[in-house]
């Protein structure tokens, strides 16, 4: 498959994973192989941390987009954060609360409602991506979900709230945002896992869960942190001391963990029926421009291999 | 040198563990009670979450609620049997479900609490209720004196002031203004408040639909006269916190991004008025003394190709290795020299049973 036909699929790519499994290094790996062939992609993050910014070396995201990358090729990279209160502000403005809006904030009883109503922060920030999405101002919106089962949770939101609200304004959003997370030619789920046994545990119950409740369409799942293949088998160094045990160490170590790894990989591969995008382990612990760059540069390899039937 | 880390079971009743996600907060915590328990004490901890091998592991899954007793086989002679190692997996529903019982004035009440749609959604799904009760739990378990130490896992967070705010939540939520205006002149009854509040009700109807509103007010309603209970209680938990009884553990991974998560998270407890008594360093790769890194690189260069690949394995880890060691000093100096560590090597494999416990134990407590 082309790069070009694996990233306008959709146009709306949601990039989720548990903590710790280099979620925001994929997402920001994705925007950038999609700005090289040429679009324009909004990469979208919902808490206001430092993690997602250092990544194009830029200062911290705001509600209005900056961009963070511009390729020759003319696609480009736009950061922004789309967090709850802007967007609840927002949504009230529109809908035209603009006067009583302050009163509610002011009064906390918006705090009590929204706090209290599991969904209604995610269900407005989800509806503020759909207006983008709407909107079509960006080939492409890569969003940076929220970790862990909270993921499910949020991409759940608009389900929930279908239900138990009856009417009114809020439910209208939920079917809609419902509307564009059934679509796969609108949405679709980028799941990150290491391939160690929990986070591949926990990927492939998230993945059945989004889509048993949610509905949602599931992109090909990303495996991220694979060790390169090393050939370690012939002789050894013929070194002495602490040097040769430190150095058995490492190998032993090394090649424990690429069993490990293929062992996962294939339980993934078996027990979930969805094709893989493979990022490598990083033997760095600086994490800028350059190594996205080249993670960007093995996912469009990976993205090259995969059939043309799926998307 | 660095102080080993065997006071904070000796000289504590409470241990929390707290870090941001994936560093190993629930392997270390379930380490600490293993410890514990082969030093002679009844030691429980309480897991948020664990993997479901451990969890399966210890026995963990069938059980609600209370703590259940994990066999860990013959323990040391040179300790005393009085030892014994409890695990629960916290139910935060379960344990708002029980509290709300205890502390209601009458079945009745406590029943209509219970089916108020808004206390359904807070103690399921209000961010926040998980930290909540953990720290209730961990002072129910206190007051029982069932047991001499209590280690309490903490949910994945990273702003430590979530979970030092967590007992209040309840009681913050009960001292809304809103609340406060409904509430305060008529004895609970809405048709007595005033006329902008009931604008106020009506604009907020309009906006999230006349259920989700009445169902909030009909749960303020019933919660009347418990509200003192619970503020009483969150302030004892958080002076139970604050007090040379507990003792906090941060659980770090050494790459750098998660240094710098760590020491945000030191800082924000000791706003909070809480010292980090003690550090894990979790998942550390290999470090060898004996060479670095660019001396790696170097014999690399001059062997023969089929030995590149030795030289390499030990490259990548020797180079990530230097740079944690770098990151890992500036955290001790953020948390301070004396402050208790320990250093737990990268292990092979998940810890997904007693024996991987044991490995990670043996890192904890060395000697």
């Amino acid at each position: 498959m082309t790069p070009e036909a694996f990233f306008t699929a959709s146009r709306l790519l949601v990039v989720a994973g548990k903590g710790g499994v280099g979620k925001t290094t994929t997402a920001a790996a994705v925007a950038r192989a999609a700005a090289q062939v040429g679009l324009t992609v909004d990469l979208i993050a919902l808490e206001a941390t430092p993690g997602l910014p250092t990544l194009f070396e830029s200062g911290p995201l705001v509600y209005e987009p900056i961009e963070l990358y511009a390729h020759r090729s003319g696609g480009s990279v736009r950061g922004r954060l789309v967090a709850s209160d802007d967007a609840l502000v927002e949504w009230l403005q529109d809908k035209g609360f603009a006067r009583v809006a302050k009163r509610l904030r002011k009064s906390g009883a918006l705090e009590v409602i929204s706090s209290a109503t599991p969904g209604v922060k995610d269900l407005l920030i989800l509806a503020k991506i759909k207006q983008l999405e709407r909107e079509g101002d960006a080939d492409l919106l890569v969003v940076d979900a929220p970790a862990a089962g909270h993921a499910i949770t949020f991409l759940q939101s608009p389900a929930s709230l279908a239900e138990t609200a009856t009417a009114g304004p809020i439910r209208v959003q939920a079917e809609d945002v419902l509307a564009m997370l059934n679509d796969a030619a609108r949405s679709r789920i980028l799941l990150v896992a290491l391939p160690e046994e929990t986070p591949v545990n926990e990927m492939i119950e998230t993945a059945f869960t989004l889509e048993d409740r949610v509905g949602v369409h599931l992109a090909p799942v990303v495996v991220n942190g694979l060790y390169p293949p090393l050939a370690l088998d012939g002789d050894r160094p013929r070194v002495s001391g602490q040097l040769a045990t430190d150095l058995d160490i490492a190998i032993e170590l090394r090649r424990h963990r690429a069993r490990n790894q293929a062992a996962q990989v294939e339980r993934l591969a078996r027990e979930l029926p969805l094709p893989h995008l493979e990022l490598p382990f990083l033997f760095t612990t600086e994490v800028g421009p350059r190594q996205i760059d080249e993670l960007a540069q093995h996912l469009v390899k990976s993205i090259e291999q995969l059939p043309e039937a799926n998307s | 040198m660095i102080a080993p880390l065997g006071s904070i079971i000796d000289d504590h009743r409470v241990v929390v563990c707290v870090g941001t996600g994936g560093v190993g907060k629930t392997t270390s915590a379930a380490a600490v009670a293993l410890e514990a328990a082969e030093r002679g004490r009844r030691a429980v901890v309480v897991t948020i979450d664990p993997a479901k091998r451990l969890a399966d592991a210890l026995g963990l899954e069938a059980l609600g609620n209370t703590p259940t007793r994990i066999d860990v086989g013959p323990v040391d002679p040179g300790f005393a049997e009085t030892g014994e190692m409890w695990a629960l997996m916290l139910d935060t529903k379960g344990t708002f479900d029980d509290l709300i019982a205890r502390y209601a004035g009458d079945d009745e009440q406590a029943a209509r609490i219970h089916n108020n749609r808004f206390y359904q959604n807070i103690s399921t799904a209000m961010s926040g209720t998980q930290e909540y009760m953990a720290m209730e739990k961990l002072y129910e378990l206190y007051h029982e004196e069932r047991f001499d130490l209590l280690v309490v896992d903490t949910p994945p967070s990273r702003n430590a002031l979530d979970f030092l705010e967590a007992p209040g939540m309840l009681t913050r939520l009960l001292e809304n203004r809103l609340y406060r205006a409904l509430m305060a002149p008529g004895r609970g009854v809405v048709r007595a408040v005033g006329a902008a509040t009931q604008a106020l009700v009506r604009q907020l109807s309009r906006i999230v639909g006349t259920d989700v509103v009445d169902d909030a007010l009909a749960f303020f309603r019933a919660f009347e006269g418990m509200e003192a209970g619970f503020s009483q209680r969150a302030q004892e938990v958080r002076a139970l916190l604050s007090s040379d009884d507990a003792c906090f553990v941060l659980v770090a991974s050494p790459r750098p991004d998660a240094v710098e998560n760590a020491k945000f998270f030191a800082q924000q407890l000791l706003e909070g008025g809480i010292e980090v008594r003690a550090l894990v360093a979790n998942r550390l790769h290999p470090y060898s003394t004996a060479i670095t890194a660019a001396e790696v690189a170097k014999k690399q260069r001059n062997t023969s190709p089929e030995r590149s690949d030795c030289w390499q394995a030990l490259l990548d880890y020797q180079t990530l290795a230097e740079r944690e060691a770098n990151a890992l000093a500036e955290l001790t100096e953020e948390i301070g020299e004396d402050v208790p560590q320990a250093r737990v090597a990268l292990l092979a494999d998940d810890v997904c049973d007693l024996d991987g416990l044991r490995q990670v134990q043996a890192q904890l407590f060395p000697g």
